[in-house]
């Protein structure tokens, strides 16, 4: 392994300073309660710029936005459809990479994120298979097909459901969260494959509409308002996994003399 | 970095590229099953399996549809712009299935080469178009079509 350690010392020795230097704010943010007091400030705000965003597309999307030629009013599950697909995946890559973070650094701030983005992550992901499936019914002519993009998807769902039942399989905190940690990332491979699905074979589900490489082949009437609740679902992300986190961080470090101190202050004693 | 944080981080560098790899060979070996459906000239071409149950996809060919006066049977047929394959079917479509638009029926190919369908989905494409933006595109493509044939009044 020495070659490859030297070899890969090389290639990122830009990015990897030695720990004294420039990677403090790395290590404080491992704190618990440093992460627990800060992510307090931030909730009230994050969750008022979720909950305006997230209403103004909703309206303007359902409301306002014009009907599809063809489809009529269903094309409308679009604006919860695509976020919650959007987020489904990006959300695996936020577990995915707290895991890594954590068995590499031994960070436990990390895998508690790990584990607070696996229940969200599965929400998500059944959220985009099921209005998926009410608007297949009247478009396609069936609730669920067996093609590529549905049938990834369904595996995602699947791995977000395996790092939730590693998380109860062990006794101890670290050998689940090293466990779920293996099983997230052996599980993005997965990612790249539900995006690409819909290129790499035919499929019944249509091609991606927002690219990043040229104009969305949607309306700009239409679009704005999916922007706006793709923005939206990605606050309410950060809210959600804020808070289940800060949940993890109060049920693993319910010994410690700062968490007594606020449960004591809460309570008036 | 400490020897034992960068030994850990190969390994998980090492982790994801082996899985990348299996799960590649994997998707390299299915390459051809992953399809949904084959297209008209993968079944006229006899490429796909016969005397099997599958699904044939393909835009309906303008002005192929023909229905029955006192049944639900329908006929049309399919192309992916090399071949066209007839496709017969009796049951309700779905919503969008049109002319024009693209549409997979599963059945079995019977001896006519003509696709006895026990099921048709309606494949929507990814565009999106309020209706009079789409009105108007037609509009200019009709008077565009008939420019060039010299019929416009």
């Amino acid at each position: 392994m020495s070659w490859l350690s030297k070899l890969f010392s090389k290639l990122f020795a830009k990015w990897l300073p030695n720990e004294s230097s420039s990677w403090q704010w790395f290590y404080r943010l491992g704190s618990p309660k440093w992460f627990y007091r800060r992510s307090g400030q931030w909730l009230p705000w994050l969750s008022l710029a979720a909950l305006l965003v997230l209403a103004t597309g909703l309206v303007w999307g359902l409301a306002f936005a014009p009907e599809d030629a063809k489809q009529g009013n269903s094309f409308r599950i679009i604006y919860i459809h695509v976020p919650a697909a959007f987020l489904a995946q990006s959300g695996y890559f936020i577990m995915a990479i707290a895991g890594a973070i954590g068995l590499i650094w031994k960070m436990k701030i990390s895998y508690m994120v790990m584990k607070a983005a696996a229940p969200i992550g599965a929400v998500l992901t059944f959220v985009a298979l099921f209005t998926g499936a009410v608007w297949g019914k009247p478009t396609w002519g069936a609730y669920w097909v067996w093609d590529a993009r549905i049938t990834s998807m369904l595996i995602l769902l699947f791995l977000y459901a395996g790092v939730m039942a590693l998380q109860y399989a062990y006794h101890s905190i670290d050998a689940a969260s090293k466990a779920s940690a293996i099983l997230a990332l052996v599980g993005t491979v997965n990612i790249p494959i539900i995006n690409k699905s819909v290129d790499w074979w035919y499929t019944l589900h249509q091609p991606a509409t927002i690219k990043l490489t040229s104009a969305p082949s949607m309306h700009m009437d239409m679009f704005m308002p999916l922007l706006v609740m793709i923005v939206g679902f990605y606050l309410f992300y950060g809210v959600a996994l804020i808070l289940h986190t800060r949940n993890e961080i109060l049920r693993r470090e319910r010994k410690t003399s700062w968490v007594r101190e606020l449960v004591n202050a809460k309570a008036g004693l | 970095m400490h020897p034992l944080r960068k030994q850990r981080l190969q390994l998980v560098i090492l982790l994801v590229a082996s899985a990348a790899l299996v799960i590649g060979l994997v998707i390299y070996m299915l390459r051809e099953n992953g399809n949904f459906f084959y297209t008209p000239a993968q079944i006229i071409s006899g490429e796909a399996p016969q005397n099997t149950f599958l699904r044939a996809g393909g835009m309906v060919v303008d002005a192929s549809v023909l229905r029955s006066e006192d049944s639900l049977w329908v006929q049309f047929k399919i192309t992916d712009g090399v071949e066209m394959l007839t496709i017969e079917h009796t049951g309700i479509l779905p919503d969008l299935f049109a002319e024009g638009e693209a549409a997979i029926a599963s059945g079995k190919v019977d001896e006519n080469l003509v696709l006895q369908a026990t099921q048709i989905l309606a494949k929507h494409d990814e565009k999106y178009t309020p209706p009079e933006v789409a009105d108007a595109m037609n509009e200019a493509y009709k008077q565009k079509e008939a420019a060039k044939t010299g019929s416009y009044k």
